[in-house]
C-alpha cells in the first residue's frame, strides 16, 4: 500500500465513524454544535497519533500475551493529558464536551487503529494512519454536525443567521443525531458505491 | 422518595442510551435478536454495578484523600478492565451455565463506554444532591441506569427484528436504517422528559 493510500484511506473509504461505525457515541453527543465537533475531532486525533506512534515503537517489547492492557495504559495517559490541556486552556470547551474527553480511553477507534495497524507496522505508517484515522473522524463529526447546527440551531460555527423562531430544536436533542447520523452514513455510503461501481465500470470497458 | 425519583430518572428520564449517548456501540451491535440483547445487558448490569461500586470506593478513600484525582481516568479504566477479567474467571468456576449466557459479551464491555461513562459521572455530580457523594446512592444509580440500558435495548432489538422483514432502499440498508429506528425510539422517549 503506498504512503498517500495509508493516509487517505481513513478519510472516507474507510472513515471510521460513517463505513466501519467505530466511536458512534461521541459521534452522537457531540456533534451538537461544529465547535465542539471540531474540538472532539481535534483531541481524538491527537490521541490516536500519540497512541499509534509509541504502540508502533513498542510493539517488539509488548508481550503479546497482556498487549490489550498495555495499549489501555499507553491509551489512557494520552488521554488525560489533553484533558487536562483542555480544561486548563479551553473550559468553555471542556463545559461543552463534558465526560466525552476522559472517554476518548473507550473509543474503539483507538484500540482499533492500535490493534490493526500500529502493533503491526512501522512507525512512519502509524503516523499517517493515525492521521488520516483521525481527520476521517473529524470530518464525519462536522459533517454531522454543520447539518444539525444549521437545522436545530440556526447556526454556523456560533453565528446565527436564521431567527430562533424558526430553528427545528428537534436537532439539537437526541433524536435529530440519531436520524442525521442515520441519512449522512446512507448517503456518504451509496456515494461511495456509486463511485466504485463507475471505475469497475470503466475497467471492464478498458 | 428521592430514590424513586432517582430511578425513574435514572431508566426513562436520562436513559443511558437515548439521551445520554453512553454505550451506543453494543446498542448497535448486539441489537440484531431480543435474546441476544437481554444478555447483554444483564452482563452491562453486573459489570456496571460491580465497577461503580469499586471505584466510587477507589475515589472516596484512595483518589480524594492522597489528592490525585488526574489519575482517574487511568486507574478508573484499569479497574475495569481487570474486573471485567476477574468477573469472567470467577463465573467461569462458579456458574458455568451463567458464564455461557453471558461469556460472550464479557470482554466486549472494557470498552463499553457505559461503564467507564457512569463511573466518572458519579464522582462528578452526586446523584442525589443533599446526600453528597456517597458509595451506595452511586451504586444505585448505576443499577437504575443499567435498567434503562436493557429496556432500551430489549425494545431496539424488538424493531430491528421486525426491520429484517421490510424492504429497504440499498443505502439505508443496517446500521442507517437503524439508526433512523433509534432516533424514533429517542424521540417516544422525549415524552418522559418532565417526568421527574
Amino acid at each position: 500500500m503506498s504512503k498517500l493510500k495509508i493516509l487517505t484511506k481513513g478519510f472516507f473509504k474507510e472513515n471510521p465513524s460513517l463505513i466501519l461505525v467505530l466511536g458512534t457515541c461521541p459521534t452522537l453527543a457531540v456533534t451538537t454544535s461544529v465547535n465542539n465537533a471540531l474540538g472532539m475531532g481535534a483531541a481524538t486525533t491527537f490521541v490516536l497519533l500519540m497512541s499509534n506512534i509509541l504502540i508502533s515503537m513498542l510493539k517488539n517489547v509488548i508481550p503479546d500475551k497482556i498487549r490489550i492492557p498495555c495499549f489501555i495504559v499507553i491509551i489512557a495517559t494520552f488521554v488525560s493529558i489533553i484533558d487536562l490541556v483542555i480544561q486548563g486552556f479551553l473550559p468553555a470547551l471542556s463545559a461543552s464536551l463534558g465526560v466525552f474527553i476522559p472517554l476518548i480511553v473507550v473509543n474503539c477507534i483507538v484500540l482499533g487503529r492500535a490493534e490493526a495497524f500500529a502493533s503491526k507496522n512501522p512507525v512512519w505508517d502509524s503516523v499517517l494512519d493515525g492521521l488520516g484515522m483521525g481527520v476521517g473522524f473529524t470530518i464525519s463529526l462536522v459533517l454531522i454536525a454543520a447539518v444539525r447546527e444549521v437545522l436545530g440551531a440556526g447556526s454556523f460555527m456560533g453565528l446565527t443567521f436564521i431567527p430562533s423562531n424558526y430553528n427545528m430544536l428537534l436537532f439539537v436533542l437526541a433524536p435529530g443525531a440519531f436520524i442525521v447520523y442515520g441519512f449522512i452514513m446512507a448517503a456518504v455510503r451509496q456515494i461511495l458505491n456509486n463511485v466504485e461501481a463507475k471505475r469497475k465500470a470503466k475497467q471492464a470497458n478498458a | 422518595m428521592e430514590y424513586i425519583l432517582m430511578i425513574i430518572g435514572a431508566v426513562l428520564v436520562n436513559n443511558i442510551i437515548l439521551v445520554q449517548f453512553l454505550g451506543i456501540c453494543p446498542f448497535l451491535g448486539v441489537s440484531s435478536k431480543v435474546s441476544t440483547a437481554l444478555g447483554m445487558g444483564v452482563a452491562v448490569l453486573f459489570v456496571m454495578t460491580l465497577a461503580t461500586l469499586v471505584t466510587s470506593a477507589l475515589q472516596m478513600y484512595v483518589l480524594v484523600p492522597l489528592n490525585i484525582t488526574y489519575l482517574q481516568t487511568i486507574l478508573f479504566i484499569l479497574v475495569i478492565a481487570s474486573l471485567v477479567q476477574m468477573v469472567e474467571i470467577v463465573l467461569k468456576k462458579m456458574s458455568p451455565s451463567l458464564y455461557k449466557a453471558l461469556g460472550v459479551f464479557l470482554p466486549l464491555i472494557t470498552t463499553n463506554c457505559a461503564v467507564l461513562g457512569i463511573a466518572i459521572k458519579v464522582t462528578e455530580q452526586p446523584v442525589i444532591a443533599s446526600h453528597g457523594f456517597s458509595i451506595l446512592d452511586s451504586t444505585l444509580y448505576a443499577v437504575a441506569i443499567s435498567i434503562g440500558f436493557i429496556v432500551a435495548i430489549v425494545l431496539f432489538a424488538g424493531l430491528r427484528e421486525q426491520l429484517e422483514l421490510v424492504e429497504v432502499p440499498k443505502g439505508m440498508k443496517g446500521v442507517p436504517i437503524a439508526l433512523l429506528t433509534a432516533g424514533i425510539l429517542a424521540m417516544a422517549f422525549m415524552g418522559f422528559s418532565n417526568l421527574v
